[in-house]
């Protein structure tokens, strides 16, 4: 997969090379270094305002970056190799790179106006080409997955928000994404409703070799879960390191005061 | 001499009945060409590239901004300078849906503006095409708000086809003038007219709210 003359030796599955992110004076990642092994299980923890959810967005393509390169599967992803440089990426090359990668969002962001399966169905059948039933038998075999077998047929507004992010991990799983991106995904959900959607995720890393990166305020979920655990403050990563470390024993001023604080509020 | 003569009433009858055709064709071929055209302003003006929007912007400005009659006029009888020989009919049927598409652009403008940035973000994540994210998800959920307000353009439109009368169109004004001039009255067209519109008015009215209920109902937000 990967191109030749641009990639000097074998590439973790995710790669951010010095990124860097600002809003006009207001830095918002300064010269960010992450790697990310292929099947890697990461949580971002963070105050609110670290970056956390920017490096999301920005390996979504979501957001633009303002220096440095994100490397994916090899690939470089916003931009691409000609003549021997790295040229801003064409449509093709950012589609290309994209499919790479599916995201779940804090909103759940279905589209209200599609049925569950619909919603799963869509991108399979316009982005891959799968032909109604393929896409439709693939939906159906994620959404049992999910647990909403019942609920094929629902609208969204039909659906607790509990059930509605289960459609929106099936629908990102039906692009057979190498790469998940989960933004605080049960942050909107009320708390009965949190343990459900947590479970899909464990099932997804148990019987998947997924490359996952979450941002989450579930501290719990994140030390049982996770490889590592990287605390973000000031567009930076803090500390990093396994969850044991991180959660057992954090070395960083920063972090103690923050899980202290996280620990308080519960 | 009688106020209203019935037996004229009865005579003319038909006649206005054929050109109410008239203008239903013209009011439908216009609002279809308002609804599809306008969509295209719509988008084109708020994310096409700035070439594209910055005249578009312009140019619906100035539509909007000069009257539906004297564009009438320019269609029928300047586009023939250049070239450009039209039927009074299907000269009238561009200028309204091009002066109408000016209008309903507006409106979709707020639909599309409404749909939430999530929804763009989703078919991002999705890989979607900007085709497909248009056409499956964000027209789906711009449309069906901005029915009831582009129904009244539909309305609006259908009011002001007797301008049409002025290049010629044998269309229920044309027809009633036409009757008046050779039976020297016009209390009985020009009133029998003014039914027509006010039937023809309340039904697509009537049409519009049970298309706006049942929109509504198809479409559930949470």
């Amino acid at each position: 997969m990967s191109s030749p003359g641009t990639d000097p030796g074998p590439m973790p599955m995710v790669r951010f090379d010095k990124v860097r992110k600002a809003y006009g004076p207001l830095v918002v990642l300064d010269d960010l270094d992450l790697d990310i092994a292929a099947g890697e299980k990461v949580a971002i923890i963070g105050p609110s305002g670290s970056g956390k959810t920017t490096v999301l967005r920005m390996l979504m393509t979501l957001e633009r970056i303002n220096g440095g390169v994100i490397w994916v599967d090899g690939e470089p992803l916003t931009a691409m190799p000609r003549n021997g440089t790295l040229v801003p990426a064409d449509r093709g090359h950012l589609r290309r790179m994209r499919g790479k990668i599916g995201m779940v969002f804090q909103h759940f962001n279905l589209f209200p106006h599609m049925t569950a399966l619909k919603n799963c169905m869509e991108a399979p059948v316009t982005v891959l080409g799968l032909s109604k039933d393929e896409a439709a038998a693939r939906g159906r075999e994620l959404l049992e997955m999910v647990g909403l077998g019942g609920k094929l047929d629902h609208y969204p507004a039909h659906l607790s928000g509990g059930q509605q992010q289960r459609v929106a991990i099936a629908r990102a799983l039906a692009m057979r994404p190498k790469v998940m991106l989960f933004d605080e995904v049960t942050s909107a959900l009320d708390p009965e409703l949190v343990g459900e959607v947590l479970n899909v995720i464990r099932r997804l890393g148990d019987e998947h070799d997924l490359t996952m990166l979450m941002v989450t305020h579930q501290m719990g979920f994140a030390k049982e879960f996770a490889d590592r655990v990287c605390f973000f403050h000031g567009g930076q990563i803090c500390e990093q390191g396994p969850p044991e470390q991180i959660f057992g024993a954090p070395e960083n001023e920063r972090t103690r005061q923050f899980l202290r604080a996280c620990l308080e509020a519960t | 001499m009688m106020f209203w003569d019935w037996e004229l009433t009865a005579e003319i009858w038909p006649l206005l009945a054929e050109a109410s055709l008239v203008t239903i064709q013209a009011t439908l071929l216009g609002f279809c060409l308002a609804a599809a055209l306008g969509l295209l302003f719509a988008i084109g003006r708020m994310y096409g590239p700035r070439w594209l929007s910055v005249p578009l912007a312009g140019l619906i400005e100035f539509i909007r901004s000069t009257p539906l009659l004297i564009q009438i006029f320019f269609v029928y009888f300047v586009f023939p300078e250049f070239g450009v020989v039209l039927d009074a009919m299907t000269a009238g049927v561009l200028a309204l849906g091009v002066h109408y598409a000016t209008y309903a652009s507006e409106v979709y403008r707020a639909g599309l503006a409404n749909v939430p940035r999530g929804q763009w973000e989703a078919s991002v994540a999705l890989n979607l095409s900007p085709y497909h994210t248009f056409r499956d998800v964000i027209i789906p959920q711009a449309i069906p708000p901005v029915v009831p307000a582009l129904g009244n353009y539909l309305v609006a439109l259908f009011k002001e086809t007797p301008l049409l009368s002025a290049i010629g169109v044998l269309e229920l004004m044309q027809t009633a003038k036409i009757v008046g001039s050779d039976t020297f009255r016009y209390t009985e067209p020009i009133t029998l007219v003014g039914l027509i519109f006010l039937v023809f008015s309340i039904v697509a009215a009537g049409l519009i709210r049970y298309l706006e209920h049942r929109l509504n109902r198809r479409v559930t937000r949470p």
